[in-house]
């Protein structure tokens, strides 16, 4: 990170301590218009931060490595893909996955975040899927919180020498999940139970989101793991150039 | 990609598939509406009350009502379109490159 950019990182963290402005927070499932203004522009706040490091991550990554161009424009197809296809879950109601883990392993955590607002406006505003007034929450709900699990949980299985593709498979299915839970708290610290606060609440949504989640998931980190495989497989160079893939495969 | 991962990846596939085709069959009758809906009805549960969204999405202000079934699965359908296309796309290049890598 240049002089320039460390300082504009610290602007936007100051910014988002001291205001939380920025209306526009979206969180991947809750829709328009169910969190209080309070929780939008607090969640919109602490999502700035991210999302700035991950602006500089990814011109970092473009400008050591100008190839990786087209591996990242992948995830970002990967993220768009996903998120579009809604999959009947054994709940007897629909969902759709978020694809974030594949850029996540990639590019790490923070660029995902840029890669995952952009898709998370485009279904705000088209397809009145999430909205734009819960922008924060969903944003750091899918794109900041479930890529960093997704990122700690692969660079946990591959210090534990776990096979390349399981570890794969576990970030990518446990980062989706994770975001179904982040997701949950915070509809309730938005509407705490009567009985029980938050924790009794967080239960509750939970128990509507995890077993509809669940397999879906599992989807998520076979596709993710189909993905790298034929990464592996076509684009080595760009792989190994990126430092991801580095034994000849 | 060697024969093993050739067999790896087709029947990791096919477990997708069956994944989420399953519930359609096993569950009989069921609405499979979006989780989203299951989350609002539990925001109404919590409260005791139904609860008014306070924001309406700025599309369908603009269109002043619900955004048709037809016209969202449209955008659904665009949006992945749009992904397949790049994924297709470079996923083409480089399996050719590839081909020619090995002459």
């Amino acid at each position: 990170m240049s002089k320039k950019e460390k300082s504009i990182m610290k602007l936007a963290t100051a910014f988002a301590m001291a205001f939380g402005i920025i209306p526009s927070a979206y969180a991947m499932h809750i829709m328009e218009g169910y969190l209080p203004s309070g929780y939008c522009i607090a969640w919109g706040a602490i999502c700035v931060p991210f999302l700035a490091a991950g602006f500089f991550s990814i011109k970092k990554s473009l400008r050591e490595n100008r190839k990786s161009i087209t591996i990242l424009a992948m995830s970002g197809a990967f993220i768009f893909v996903i998120s579009s296809l809604k999959i009947p879950s054994v709940t007897g109601s629909c969902s759709h996955m978020t694809g974030t883990g594949l850029g996540a392993i990639l590019f790490g955590p923070s660029a995902v975040s840029i890669l995952g607002i952009i898709v998370l406006i485009f279904q705000a505003i088209l397809l009145a899927h999430g909205g734009l007034t819960t922008l924060g929450a969903n944003t750091f709900s899918m794109a900041i919180a479930g890529p960093f699990v997704s990122f700690g949980i692969y660079k946990l299985c591959r210090s534990l020498k776990v096979n390349k593709l399981v570890s794969v498979f576990l970030a990518a299915m446990l980062g989706d999940l994770f975001t179904y839970c982040v997701t949950s708290i915070q509809l309730a610290f938005a509407y705490p139970s009567e009985v029980g606060g938050v924790g009794a609440s967080a239960i509750k949504f939970l128990s509507v989101f995890a077993p509809t989640q669940l397999p879906l998931a599992i989807i998520e980190g076979i596709l993710t793991a189909v993905i790298i495989m034929a990464l592996e497989t076509y684009a080595l160079p760009e792989l190994k150039s990126m430092g991801f893939s580095k034994e000849v495969g | 990609m060697t024969k093993k991962n050739k067999k790896i990846m087709a029947v990791l596939l096919l477990l997708v598939c069956l994944i989420a085709v399953i519930p359609l069959f096993a569950i009989k009758g069921a609405e499979f509406g979006g989780s989203d809906d299951a989350g609002s009805q539990m925001i109404s549960e919590i409260r005791g009350a139904e609860y008014e969204p306070w924001f309406t999405p700025v599309f369908e202000t603009m269109i002043g009502g619900e955004l048709p079934g037809e016209v969202e699965s449209l955008l659904f359908c665009l949006q992945t379109g749009i992904g397949v296309g790049v994924l297709a796309f470079f996923m083409g290049r480089f399996v050719e490159r590839k081909k020619w890598q090995d002459k």
